[in-house]
């Protein structure tokens, strides 16, 4: 069962010849015939092409090549784009459209050897928090398929939970990397921003925006993060930070880390369950010899409100792109203006136009001062106090999110309610942190829960080691939805 | 009452630069449609623009050329609206830290100089270009991207002619410092016109009426003119005037209204956050102003100052810089500049229109004309042998001594030789020669020129009028 492997037990396997990267992708190809008739993981793949992209990885090491993911088959969100696949963002407007070039990440996965292949499900536009927001239907969560994955990126944790890949990229932009991690039981990381390459993401908020990491354990996330960091040209605001071998922080070893829980964090409606899961796994911290203290970030209640008018703001120019001029879908009008109307009207799905609209209100004259500008300059504050906090602690732990996976529909007809959902994973956006959920229990009805550890800017490895040597002393992320 | 008009201009120039603004096709006017694009040009989904190093520095040469500060610190904002022809539906431009702020261009107009106050010099990017056919529109995005460069002035100029004057200022000081081709015809620059009327001695300024995408300085002038009284007349019939945007009909020579302030766009700027600041170091602005170079204003009168020209001499100059440069270094030590100026500007210029080259390509050292000069005015040679002398010059690239060595072309100033000339040509013509001594002085041309022709052009002309003269005479 080739397609149940993380990526390092995968290479060891190919390495010593035991299976073919064909093998493997094969086995990650019948997988999804076999049941994402019922999860809606994946919008679209190529069989054809995976195989034989897994062929040339196959020949490759025959010839004596090594590369980091030579035959691993990796899922891409499908607001990554790859060269001559449908880039969607899940979205009706972009019809028919093929990505006619590769994403930075698409042509770093495909340098380390990696089997790119897959277009998974997500929020439309990364717009959500649920999956539901997808023009072509919602994605499942494995643990239970009447519940919601998560989102935006809830197809890349899907597909990685329910074993049709080996691993997948995801982007994150308040959380929609680690929140469907943590709902789906994976290991998700949120890279520092300008970490990796946004070049070839198709942006929701270009200032919150990072791809990054959906894996099956933590090894897998420092192997992937490995690979796709790293300076771009193309990308003015990546920073030219050198990569560390990230697999070599994983020494088990945080004696002496020194981590903060945020006082603010104990917020009204968090689980009960969900409080005593990551309690336990903050005790286990403490066990392993990392300090435990309690730390303040008095800015968190406006966290939420900062994040939906700066990102809305970035979103409402963003999209302004889409309008079928040049591609994608398009509803014929009288005028430019008209055919513009009917095309956006026709091909946004209403979250979309929620935010459009949202943040063309926020931008506009008279109102900028107030809601945009303001919203800056708390985002200024909110970064002021993780860089404050981070001169005590190494690191900030936290629940991923406030409650287990919800029910589909339970709360698609209250955004406010499915907004407050990311209260603990959009402040790192904000402030430009790096941030890991990996799996620290299950609720009664069997559902993951995810603990979230969150790291100063371009603290990887601190972030990795900790979660890694935490992953060491559970098992939770080797259980596996029984599911069939 | 008596009014006077308020006008500031906002003029787009396209920079020269080798790629677009942010990417790496093609700023290439001419070519086929939709041939210099790329995902970035084309606004696709996921792409991120990277600035054009090139069309920073030229930004920031203009600035200096306009006598502006550079600041430390600029910055992107997005203007967002919808147009087919803008690819992204935002225009990528500088709304409150500019690449330049705050300069002037002192111009002459009239019988003096005037100075027009520059708000600001800041970058932004082109957009498509769209056609309309019978039953469909087309879009050409090879211009989309191209580096813009908006030129503001403050509200300084007082007429239509004032504003033609401090356009073709304008368009000479870009083309000057190789910033950009300004060429009209290829659309490279473009310009809006504010215009307000006011009773002499308001201060405060009347309604400001804008009209827009005009693409010919003449354009301006005529628009700026018709609409200068267009205001004055509404004024005198005890109407009121609007703040709105017009469009000039060239054809008609009217402008029209397009739209009032009401249904003023709302462009919701605010900073692109796929770019970061552009922060110039210190290292940087002073390798750029290293690059700066004379004005065409300061030049010319330089030209006329230290080499004596007349304006018409160095505006040739100023006109064209290569050839004012190759003028500077010939006449270095002239004793007579302006006879060097005079062969750059006739003979030089009349051999290069001849064989289509420039003066790079010039084979003998500038300062042999200045030597080729000395030699006339000093006798050696007559103007016309030096006309032959040239020739050869540019032919083969030899020094006029050498020339004039080789082939004998001295100019014979010796009396006792010149004195026989005299004789045979009166002797050969003896009509003539009496029709002189008759008191008919056309005579004595025809007679010199029977003397220069038996000197195979040698005979110092001078001389021989003075000989003939004497012979005729005595």
């Amino acid at each position: 069962m080739p397609h149940t492997l993380t990526i390092s037990q995968l290479t060891d396997k190919l390495t010593q010849g035991e299976l073919t990267s064909r093998d493997a992708t094969q086995s990650c190809l019948d997988r999804i015939a076999a049941v994402d008739g019922q999860l809606n993981a994946f919008l679209s793949h190529d069989p054809a092409d995976a195989l034989a992209q897994a062929d040339a990885a196959d020949a490759a090491r025959a010839a004596g090549e090594t590369k980091p993911l030579l035959g691993v088959p990796i899922a891409m969100k499908d607001v990554i784009a790859v060269n001559g696949h449908p880039l969607n963002c899940a979205s009706k407007i972009l019809g028919d459209f093929n990505s006619p070039y590769d994403a930075t990440v698409t042509q770093k996965l495909r340098d380390a050897g990696a089997v790119v292949f897959g277009r998974v499900n997500m929020d439309e536009f990364a717009m959500g928090s649920s999956t539901e927001n997808s023009a072509f239907g919602p994605a499942r969560n494995p643990w239970d398929t009447d519940c919601i994955p998560g989102g935006s990126s809830g197809g890349s944790a899907v597909a990685v939970a329910a074993d049709e890949c080996i691993a997948s990229l995801g982007s994150d932009t308040g959380g929609s990397i680690r929140q469907p991690a943590a709902l789906c039981g994976c290991v998700g990381l949120k890279p520092t921003y300008g970490r990796v390459s946004r070049y070839g993401l198709v942006a929701f908020a270009s200032s919150l925006d990072q791809i990054g990491p959906i894996t099956k354990d933590v090894r897998d996330a420092a192997t992937l993060l490995g690979v796709i960091a790293g300076e771009d040209k193309r990308d003015s605001t990546n920073v030219p930070e050198p990569v560390p071998d990230y697999t070599a922080a994983l020494t088990g070893d945080i004696k002496g880390l020194k981590i903060g829980l945020p006082k603010e964090y104990q917020v009204e409606g968090l689980d009960p369950e969900v409080k005593t899961a990551t309690e336990s796994a903050v005790a286990e911290l403490e066990k392993q010899g990392a300090e435990v203290v309690e730390i303040s970030l008095p800015h968190t209640e406006y966290a939420i409100a900062t994040y939906y008018i700066i990102a809305t703001a970035e979103a409402s120019a963003n999209l302004a792109r889409f309008e079928g001029v040049r591609y994608g879908a398009r509803v014929d009008g009288a005028s430019p203006e008209q055919m513009n109307r009917a095309t956006r009207g026709a091909g946004f799905g209403e979250e979309v136009k929620r935010r459009i609209i949202l943040g063309t209100h926020v931008l506009s004259s008279g109102y900028y001062d107030a809601y945009y500008l303001r919203a800056q300059k708390v985002r200024t504050l909110i970064r002021q106090d993780f860089l404050n906090a981070f001169e005590q602690v190494d690191l900030i732990a936290s629940p991923t999110t406030p409650t287990p996976a919800f029910k589909i529909g339970e709360k698609s007809d209250d955004p406010l309610q499915m907004y407050l959902s990311d209260i603990f994973t959009i402040s790192c956006n904000l402030a430009g942190l790096c941030g890991i959920s990996v799996p620290c229990g299950f609720s009664n009805d069997g559902l993951p829960i995810g603990l979230q550890l969150l790291g100063q800017p371009f603290g990887e490895p601190d972030l990795l080691r900790a979660a890694h040597a935490y992953e060491q002393a559970t098992d939770w992320h080797t259980k596996r939805p029984n599911f069939n | 009452m008596e009014y006077e008009a308020v006008i500031g201009l906002e003029t787009h120039v396209q920079l020269r630069t080798r790629t677009k603004m942010w990417c790496g096709c093609a700023n290439e006017y001419g070519a086929e449609a939709n041939s210099n694009v790329c995902p970035v040009c084309l606004g696709l989904p996921g792409v991120l623009p990277v600035p054009n190093a090139e069309a920073l520095r030229k930004t920031a040469l203009t600035g200096m050329l306009l006598n502006c500060d550079v600041p430390g610190f600029s910055k992107w904002d997005r203007k967002n609206y919808f147009y087919p022809d803008n690819p992204k539906n935002y225009q990528l431009t500088q709304l409150d830290f500019p690449s330049t702020i705050e300069g002037f261009v002192d111009f002459e107009f009239g019988e003096g100089t005037e100075r027009v106050r520059i708000n600001r010099a800041h970058l932004e990017e082109d957009v498509g270009k769209s056609t309309h056919f019978a039953d469909h529109s087309g879009v050409d995005f090879n211009r989309a991207g191209v580096p813009l460069l908006e030129i503001v002035t403050e509200p300084d100029l007082t007429g239509a002619d004032m504003a033609y004057e401090y356009l073709n200022a304008l368009k000479a000081i870009l083309e000057y410092g190789g910033v950009s081709d300004c060429d009209m015809e290829k659309g490279q620059v473009r310009c809006d016109v504010n215009i307000s009327v006011r009773p002499i001695g308001q201060t405060e300024l009347g309604e400001k009426i804008e009209i827009k995408n005009m693409n010919s300085f003449s354009g301006v002038r005529r628009a700026a003119g018709y609409e200068i009284e267009r205001q004055i007349g509404v004024l005198r019939e005890g109407g009121t005037l609007v703040q709105e945007t017009r469009r000039w009909d060239d054809a008609v020579g009217i402008t029209e209204s397009m739209r009032t302030k009401e249904d003023a766009h709302d462009y919701r700027y605010f900073p692109d956050p796929d770019l970061m600041p552009h922060t110039p170091s210190e290292e940087w602005l002073a390798e750029v102003r290293a690059s700066v170079m004379e004005l065409p204003l300061a030049r010319k009168r330089r030209l006329m100052a230290d080499f004596q020209l007349p304006a018409s001499d160095a505006e040739v100059f100023v006109g064209d810089a290569a050839l004012g440069d190759y003028f500077e270094v010939a006449a270095k030590d002239a004793k007579n500049p302006k006879a060097v100026a005079n062969w750059v500007m006739n003979n030089l210029q009349a051999k290069l229109v001849e064989t289509g080259g420039s003066v790079a390509d010039v084979k003998f050292e500038a300062s042999a004309i200045g030597e080729l000069v000395g030699l006339i005015e000093g006798g050696q040679i007559n103007s016309k042998i030096a006309q032959d002398v040239f020739v050869e010059m540019f032919e083969s690239g030899k020094s006029p001594a050498a020339i004039i060595e080789e082939k004998g072309l001295s100019q014979v100033s010796d009396s006792g030789e010149l004195e026989a000339f005299c004789n045979e040509a009166i002797e050969a013509n003896p009509g003539p020669a009496e029709d002189f001594r008759n008191g008919k002085e056309t005579a004595l041309n025809f007679l010199k020129g029977q003397v220069m022709k038996a000197s195979r052009g040698k005979a110092n002309p001078q001389m021989v009028g003075d000989l003939l003269k004497k012979i005729l005479g005595s």
